[in-house]
């Protein structure tokens, strides 16, 4: 062995004579075709995200530095994007409380009608989102069904900020929803079993059994239902009066740079959106992680 | 055994794969060519409400052309039509609501500089005004712009950055305070003072009007204005005159990039051309704009009433002026609204 291990000219070093190293990567892994499938993800990923990110990120610096932070920095912009941000996380604290219920009620209880309330959950995913903007807006607006239930105690739903906030409580539901369900279907009846032999009441099984392990599940739909939140147009300029400084959503000053055919600007306001979009989606990640981990130990 | 039957099939994944890509690389080198491969279509690229109007003309002027012609069209938001445009929507022929975005498409290179001399008034076929539309019986008792200023009183009218629609609205708001010794900035900050909703688009602008029941009275175009009135649900609404209004002039222009690469120019040409014809120009009226050809005018006083109207050109120094007086970034209009909602 050791005379082996001096490499002599043009030998492979280490390689004993009539022995193959064994080729892991095909062997081991159970599922075949990684190295092409990989290839079609990293090809597929930088076509669809990384690229159209990459040319967004490309798109601001025309006036240089000072051009993308004069437009960040106007105060009609930041409060467009305060509102959106603030409204977006109340719309999805709300989602999660609401979709949580929601699921609970869909995977535990049965009732008649059961199929047809599971379908329309996922209603707000299909629906084009100017339709619901347009519905949201003859409900919600004074002379609507609900919003003249309101309109007397002198709150005004549509074109406020809080219309905002319903049609993204709208387009929000389904990911708080769906993200659960399957995870609350899959819980062990014998673990609230053997919560309730051990004397714990029903709240008590619930609050510390069953919504800690629900923990990772909530908070990945909580996410994504603020991503979409964040980032939700169509349903929104129906609703919202669009007033500036009031009413005004990011999206909508995006679109309205671009009517000015200033595609820097919009570009610029679009990554600082995305920035803290991403920013926001990390801390939930690390709180994610976090739980997991909890739940582990 | 089991080794060869994973090869196999790993080859199938890979041809698969790379039968896909060729196939889609194909049928992008076909998109690139579908341009001249049916060079008997022509793309006409407008704004919203001129729906109607260019579904009946299409149809006129398929029976003008020797040849057999299909005439598509796209409609959207003004200014996002010219945004569509100039990133590469292969349109032939634009016909939009301001001089102002046609010059952007001019701008980038796509039309030449001089497009709107090409064709008579300023390359305008038809133009159209701005009135009030107002609830049945005019409760609030609406007149003139001076009424929209009242306390009280809901106006409501589009943004003006989104919409080429509100930007006639504001010029012809500006044009009567001016004209009537009024300071002009104090009268626009006292009637956006009066706007609840400020929507997107005319459109949507007359959705919060008719159907969402806010405000008083709608800024409209009139053509938009007397469709609504036709609409048999529309009858609680009526429209007002003022003194004085503005001549919205909707321009038309062949694209020469588009038609140049396509070889469709003498098709464009003659669509565009077709426009300012005596039975072109009647499609026009019926569709409730106002005919630029007088004969035709002629025959529909009755639903054009006579109206002094202000002109972009002579009374706000052009399109480009006027934007950049009121419209650009950072401009009037902006400012108001800092002003306004801060």
């Amino acid at each position: 062995m050791t005379i082996n291990a001096t490499p002599t000219p043009g030998a492979v070093p280490l390689a004993t004579e009539g022995y193959k190293p064994p080729k892991a990567t095909h062997k081991a892994r159970v599922l075949p075709g990684f190295s092409l499938s990989l290839g079609i993800t990293l090809t597929y990923l930088s076509l669809i995200v990384v690229l159209p990110l990459a040319a967004l990120l490309a798109r601001p610096w025309e006036h240089g530095l000072d051009g993308v932070w004069q437009t960040i920095s106007d105060p009609r912009v930041l409060a467009s994007l305060r509102l959106t941000f603030t409204t977006s996380l109340l719309a999805a604290l709300v989602n999660l409380f609401a979709g949580l219920i929601v699921a609970w009620v869909l995977t535990r209880y049965e009732f008649p009608g059961k199929g047809l309330v599971d379908a329309l959950v996922d209603l707000p995913f299909a629906l084009p989102t100017a339709v619901a903007g347009v519905s949201l807006c003859s409900m919600y607006a004074a002379n609507g069904w609900v919003g003249s239930l309101f309109a007397p105690l002198g709150i005004k739903i549509a074109y406020t900020p809080l219309g905002i906030f319903v049609a993204l409580v709208f387009v929000g539901l389904p990911f708080i929803v769906r993200s659960v369900q399957p995870v609350l279907a899959e819980f062990d009846a014998e673990v609230e079993e053997a919560a309730a032999t051990l004397g714990a009441t029903p709240l008590q099984t619930t609050l510390r059994v069953i919504v800690p392990s629900l923990a990772p599940a909530l908070l990945t739909g909580f996410s994504l239902a603020f991503a979409r939140a964040v980032g939700e147009y169509g349903s929104v300029i129906f609703i919202a009066g669009n007033m500036p400084f009031v009413s005004e959503i990011t999206p909508l000053l995006i679109v309205i740079k671009l009517e000015e055919f200033d595609y820097a600007g919009a570009a610029a306001i679009a990554v600082a959106m995305l920035s803290l979009a991403f920013l926001s989606l990390l801390l939930v990640n690390a709180l994610q992680l976090l739980l997991s981990r909890r739940g582990r130990a | 055994m089991t080794r060869s039957v994973a090869l196999s099939r790993r080859w199938l994944l890979k041809g698969a794969a790379a039968a896909g890509l060729t196939g889609s690389a194909l049928s992008l080198a076909a998109c690139g060519q579908s341009g001249e491969a049916s060079a008997k279509t022509l793309l006409n690229v407008s704004y919203d409400p001129t729906r109607e109007l260019y579904v009946a003309y299409n149809k006129l002027f398929a029976t003008k052309v020797k040849t057999p012609v299909t005439v598509n069209q796209s409609h959207g938001g003004s200014g996002k039509q010219t945004t569509a445009v100039i990133e590469g929507l292969d349109a032939d022929i634009v016909s939009l609501a301001l001089a102002h975005d046609i010059d952007a498409i001019a701008a980038k290179g796509l039309i030449s500089a001089d497009w709107a001399k090409r064709l008579p008034h300023n390359s305008t076929p038809y133009y159209s005004t701005i009135v009030f539309l107002v609830r049945k019986g005019n409760p609030k008792a609406i007149k003139d712009w001076g009424d929209l200023i009242k306390p009280g009183i809901g106006v409501i009218t589009p943004n003006p950055k989104t919409s080429g629609g509100a930007r006639w609205n504001y010029l012809a708001a500006y044009g009567w305070a001016k004209t009537n010794g009024q300071d002009p900035a104090a009268y626009i900050e006292a009637l956006y003072r009066n706007v609840p909703v400020l929507d997107t688009g005319a459109r949507g602008s007359t959705t919060t009007f008719v159907q969402r029941g806010q405000g008083d009275v709608l800024l409209a175009w009139e053509n938009e204005a007397l469709l609504a009135l036709k609409d048999s649900e529309a009858k609680d609404f009526e429209i007002v005159y003022p003194s004085l209004s503005i001549r919205a002039e909707p321009p038309v222009a062949v694209v020469d990039k588009t038609v140049d690469k396509k070889g469709t120019r003498a098709l464009a040409e003659a669509y565009v051309k077709g426009l300012f014809d005596d039975d072109a120009q009647k499609l026009v009226a019926e569709n409730f704009y106002r005919p630029v050809s007088e004969a035709v005018a002629a025959q529909f006083t009755q639903t054009f009433p006579q109206l002094r109207l202000l002109s972009v050109d002579s009374d706000f120094g052009g399109w480009k002026k006027a934007h950049a007086d009121f419209f650009a970034a950072g401009a009037a209009f902006d400012a108001l609204q800092v002003k306004l909602n801060k």
